[in-house]
């Protein structure tokens, strides 16, 4: 079966942990493996067989062969090399300063450009900006209506003509917003082949006629080889300022994201997470490196985490899910606030290691009301202290709380699961892993 | 329609690299060594085939070189082809069975923006001009403006549509428009669903709950899932085909997008890893950009 990039590439470390020495023959047979786990991560062929290449230049390297722990700063090089590779810093938007700047959202069918559009409404709209959104997609079935009522739902201006060609529309669209004083236009285009041309030459005609700040490529984390002829075909003839990688919220490795940037050049400046239109995040080269090494994303959850949750209790959190120490009661109050940051999958699969660690715990949203419920049950005593609760206990606890005896066996066990799993990542930070690469370090 | 692949091997040659035509390129100037096996490993994980897939075929193609004692380059050429064609064939039965009892429903499944509404139009258009009664259920009730996109397709395909308001019970549209096709005698009832990643179980159990409501207002109805996948998907296909297997079963594949230049490779890795059958390619965004998949003319198609 395909194993995930992270698990690949742990067993490939592993083979290089053991040994004293790197030699070059340890490091080929290791890059094998990298090799083949980026192109199991969707890696275009090239691209993945150029950055193999690249790395184990660097790895053969003096830098390595005196270090002490080989492992470890191979798996530093190839960190480093991956977030080179995907931009090494967050590129920003360019911010609606104008009057007005000027976005134009393009790609292929259904990868997520009308949701992108009114998630950038949103967080122009949050940041008191004034964004008009303009439909620009006139062929597919309701996809007007679609993102009229994505519109209509955060209260931003819908821009929109019946018998026009979209490049006049977008053009009347920027006029109108000159006039009322918009901050910001976002055109939501077709989706379309990048080998039709009839489309493409449209798209050409709407950045001739008004000249867009940004122009965006949306692509789909789940896209595989052909990203590369995709994303090559729309700078070629658009010249991008920027991709935005959308559901991201999946399990896709994402390889793509190397891909596309390696041919483009373009930076990859957003992250699409889900299909509420709050689920946007700006794109961090490191984090996805990471996230590709199955480092997990443990920046994000924290960074989200202080979105939502005060300061000094997502710190405090932090520390307890390291330390392996908490227990039902904060159990109990990160459930309040967990639900508070959104879709736990999402929030779940930033944490190393977690993904193996609960393959087998579900993280059904009705599922934790129940564990509210029995958490609920227990006295101050077995909150803090899970491991008197005895048959008898169980018996009360499952009464109380209306659930059977299973679902409170069930709950103690994912809880230990959880505090062993966390206990983990916890040695794992002590273990040291080179500087820079921490991810706990903020 | 001008023979059933006419449009695929258009767009292929269209795309000028044909999969396993770009293979005989290599083929036809070469001599049978480590080189050319690499070669057409690079063809064919640039067509999304897969690392593990890949390594199987190439594997095999090695074995059976040395084993026949294999020269002609050309031989080696229709191996792959013939091998190719026989993973595609695995796992495949008639889209319906004789003894079905109408109405059958076709669940139509698979991650967001796939092509599973447009699919559902293109279907209930064909079938209906096949003299089928076909009813469509409206059930993403979720996404934006869904249900009027699919209600479009019906008035395209001139089939009955039952729907609700945004934002109700999928389950319970489901559970309509069961009853509403056992009351007027169709044929076929195709269920529009949400788009849904597999990773989200309770989204996954919502769609287990559709099908059982529609089992319990059709107790006697074949219910078929039906996954839709995106042709420029890469190897996470695998991992949706498992998970929505295990969630409500998959019947067949339909793959969408193929009039791009995504050479669906991934077909050969599920079929060859999971033997589920492909019933369908879509290949643009009209009505009639729909045609039956056929293991041999599909690669037939892809040689050209
Ligand atoms: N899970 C997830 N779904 C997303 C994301 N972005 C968009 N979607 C979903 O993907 C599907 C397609 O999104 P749209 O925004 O309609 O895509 P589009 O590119 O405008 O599609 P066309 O206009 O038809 O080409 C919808 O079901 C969205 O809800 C994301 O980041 N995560
Ligand atoms: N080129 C091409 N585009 C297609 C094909 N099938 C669907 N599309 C386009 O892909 C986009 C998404 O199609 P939908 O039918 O809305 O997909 P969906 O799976 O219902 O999407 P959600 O319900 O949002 O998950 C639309 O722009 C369709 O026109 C195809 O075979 N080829
Ligand atoms: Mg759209
Ligand atoms: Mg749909």
């Amino acid at each position: 079966m395909f194993g995930q990039l992270s698990d690949r590439l742990e067993q490939a470390f592993k083979k290089l942990r053991g040994k004293g020495v790197l030699t070059e023959k340890n490091i080929r047979d290791s890059m094998r493996e990298v090799r083949q786990a980026l192109l199991e991560a969707d890696v275009n062929y090239k691209v993945a067989k150029r950055f193999v290449a690249a790395v184990q230049e660097k790895a053969i390297g003096v830098e390595v062969l005196k270090s002490i722990d080989p492992g470890q700063q191979v798996v530093k090089v190839v960190h480093d090399e991956l977030v080179e590779l995907l931009g090494s810093k967050a590129e920003p938007l360019i911010p609606p300063d104008k009057s007005p700047t000027i976005y134009m959202v393009c790609g292929l069918q259904g990868s997520g450009k009308t949701t992108l559009v009114g998630k950038l409404a949103l967080q122009n709209k949050r940041k008191n900006k004034k964004p008009l959104v303009v439909a620009a997609d006139i062929y597919r079935p309701a996809a007007v209506k679609q993102l009229k009522v994505l519109a209509d739902s955060i209260e931003v201006e819908h821009f929109y003509l019946d018998d026009k060609k979209p490049p006049e529309i977008c053009a009347e669209a920027v006029k109108h917003a000159q006039k009322n004083f918009f901050d910001l236009v976002i055109f939501d285009t077709a989706g379309r082949l990048h080998i039709d041309d009839e489309l493409m030459v449209e798209l050409e005609d709407i950045k001739q006629k008004v000249q867009p700040h940004e122009i965006l490529l949306v692509a789909d984390a789940m896209t595989g080889q052909d990203a590369v002829n995709v994303s090559k075909e729309f700078h070629e003839r658009l010249g991008l300022t920027g991709v935005v990688l959308s559901k991201l919220d999946g399990d896709a490795r994402g390889g793509a994201a190397l891909s596309i940037r390696e041919v483009t050049g373009c930076p990859i400046k957003l992250a699409s997470i889900g299909e509420k239109l709050s689920d946007l995040e700006a794109f961090h080269p490191d984090r996805m490196a990471s996230r590709i090494l199955g480092m997990g994303d443990i920046v994000s959850l924290v960074e989200k985490a202080e979105e939502t949750v005060d300061l000094e209790k997502a710190a405090r959190m932090q520390e307890k899910l390291l330390k392996a120490k908490f227990d039902f009661e904060d159990f109990l109050e990160q459930m309040g606030q967990l639900k508070k940051m959104g879709p736990l999958e999402s929030l779940v699969g930033m944490i190393p290691g977690v993904g193996k660690a609960l393959k087998n715990i579900q993280l059904d949203e009705r599922q934790m009301e129940r564990m509210v419920a029995i958490i609920k049950s227990m006295t101050i005593e077995e909150r803090r202290n899970p491991n008197i609760i005895d048959g008898s206990r169980k018996k009360r606890i499952a009464r109380g709380s209306g659930n059977s005896v299973q679902s409170v066996n069930q709950l103690l066990k994912q809880f230990f699961a959880m505090q062993k799993m966390f206990g983990n990542i916890g040695k794992m930070k002590l273990k040291g892993l080179p500087a820079g690469m921490n991810p706990f370090k903020l | 329609m001008a023979g059933p692949f006419e449009k695929l091997k258009q767009s292929l040659a269209r795309t000028r690299v044909g999969l396993l035509g770009k293979i005989s390129q290599v083929i036809t100037r070469r001599k049978i060594d480590d080189d050319l096996l690499d070669d057409i490993e690079e063809i064919l994980i640039e067509a999304d085939v897969g690392v593990a897939a890949t390594t199987r075929l190439i594997d095999f193609l090695r074995e059976q070189a040395s084993q026949e004692k294999l020269t002609d380059v050309n031989d080696i050429f229709g191996l792959l082809k013939e091998e190719i064609t026989e993973i595609l064939s695995r796992g495949d039965a008639p889209i319906f069975s004789e003894d079905d009892k109408t109405p059958v429903v076709w669940l139509i499944v698979g991650v967001n923006g796939v092509g599973k509404t447009t699919t559902i139009g293109k279907l209930a258009t064909n079938f209906s001009a096949r003299g089928k009664m076909v009813i469509i259920a409206a059930c993403d009730t979720f996404r934006a403006a869904a249900i009027d996109q699919v209600a479009i397709w019906a008035e395209r395909s001139n089939v009955e549509i039952v729907k609700s308001q945004t934002g109700s019970d999928p389950a319970a549209v489901a559970y309509d428009a069961a009853k509403a096709s056992l009351a007027r005698g169709a044929d076929l009832l195709l269920v529009d669903t949400a788009g849904r990643l597999h990773t989200k179980s309770n989204l996954m159990e919502e769609l287990k709950k559709i099908k059982r409501v529609i089992g319990k207002a059709l107790p006697d109805a074949p219910i078929y899932s039906k996954l839709i996948i995106d042709g420029s998907t890469g190897q996470n296909a695998i991992s949706q085909v498992k998970v929505f297997t295990e969630a409500v079963g998959c019947d067949g594949i339909i793959v969408t997008k193929l009039d791009g230049t995504a050479k669906g490779g991934i077909i050969i890795g599920v079929a060859e890893e999971l033997g589920v059958p492909v019933d369908f390619v879509g290949l643009g965004e009209g009505i009639d950009d729909l045609q039956r998949f056929d293991a041999g003319e599909f690669t037939e198609a892809l040689f050209e």
